[in-house]
């Protein structure tokens, strides 16, 4: 299943990634491929997770926010996963992914 | 389907047990959790507890693939079966290469998938979702890893915090 690009926007300095309904190993590394393309094309300084679509997430979900965080925390960047049903945000939230990350439900 | 053999049944049912064998394939991943979700069906799981199970059989069953088989195929065994008493198990097993130390791979944030962006969180995971986990594995033979979960029982903490999981600047500890 190819990641469609209107799922990737640019909004100023921030790349907004729509994630897919269910954020698995299988989907990874297709979202890792298309964000990490644009966060090298046009000098992206943030990031902002969209989950409104998600209703499953499992620790391969964590490695591409840390991933994506490491690229641009090192340039002063933000991540931010926004739009967390109750779950993903507890999710984040126990793994201690709130250190890192602003976690906007 | 309420009917009066459903109803019965209520209190106490028979012992039940699927066996499913699939392509280490990345696409199969959400199989395994639409098979598990459905077999759990009949214990009337809330739906944290589905999910909990979910989660579990995700990490599994990616284990398997990503390291028991380095993602060069093979095959995955789901065996599953609820107890009279409404306790899951589910093993997820695998012939592939083993884990030379299970108590180093079981820790959280180990991972030798780094490059591979893995998290090192599936087992912490699997360990905070369901009751119990046994890992087996022998080198060169392959990794069974053993889950149990019981249902009906008073509802456990919401989700028990991942306790070793804190991030630093670079992503990691």
């Amino acid at each position: 299943m190819e990641k469609k690009m209107e799922e990737y926007a640019i909004i100023d300095n921030y790349l907004c990634i729509r994630m897919p309904g269910e954020v698995d190993h299988h989907g990874a590394a297709n979202i890792r491929e298309c964000a990490d393309r644009l966060i090298l094309d046009d000098k992206v300084k943030n990031i902002v997770f969209d989950f409104e679509d998600t209703t499953f997430m499992d620790s391969s979900g964590l490695g591409i926010i840390i991933g994506r965080y490491r690229k641009i925390s090192c340039f002063g960047g933000k991540v931010y996963a926004i739009n967390t049903n109750e779950r993903i945000s507890r999710l984040l939230k126990a793994s201690g992914m709130s250190a890192i990350i602003e976690i906007i439900a | 389907m309420e009917n009066e053999y459903t109803k019965s049944q209520n209190t106490q049912r028979a012992a039940n047990e699927i066996c499913m064998e699939f392509d280490a394939i990345s696409e199969n991943e959400g199989l395994a959790r639409i098979v598990i979700a459905a077999f759990l069906a009949r214990v009337d799981p809330t739906v944290d507890e589905i999910e909990d199970v979910k989660t579990a059989v995700s990490e599994a069953v990616t284990n398997a693939i990503i390291h028991g088989y380095g993602e060069k195929g093979g095959r995955v065994f789901m065996r599953a079966s609820l107890s009279p008493e409404n306790e899951l198990s589910v093993e997820v097993s695998d012939k592939g290469v083993g884990i030379a130390d299970v108590e180093q791979a079981m820790q959280p944030l180990f991972t030798t998938g780094a490059a591979n962006e893995r998290s090192g969180m599936g087992f912490s995971f699997m360990e905070a979702f369901m009751d119990r986990l046994e890992v087996e594995s022998s080198v060169g033979e392959g990794t069974c890893v053993h889950m149990w979960k019981s249902f009906g029982c008073e509802p456990d903490e919401a989700m028990p915090i991942l306790q070793a999981a804190v991030w630093n600047r670079s992503g990691r500890v």
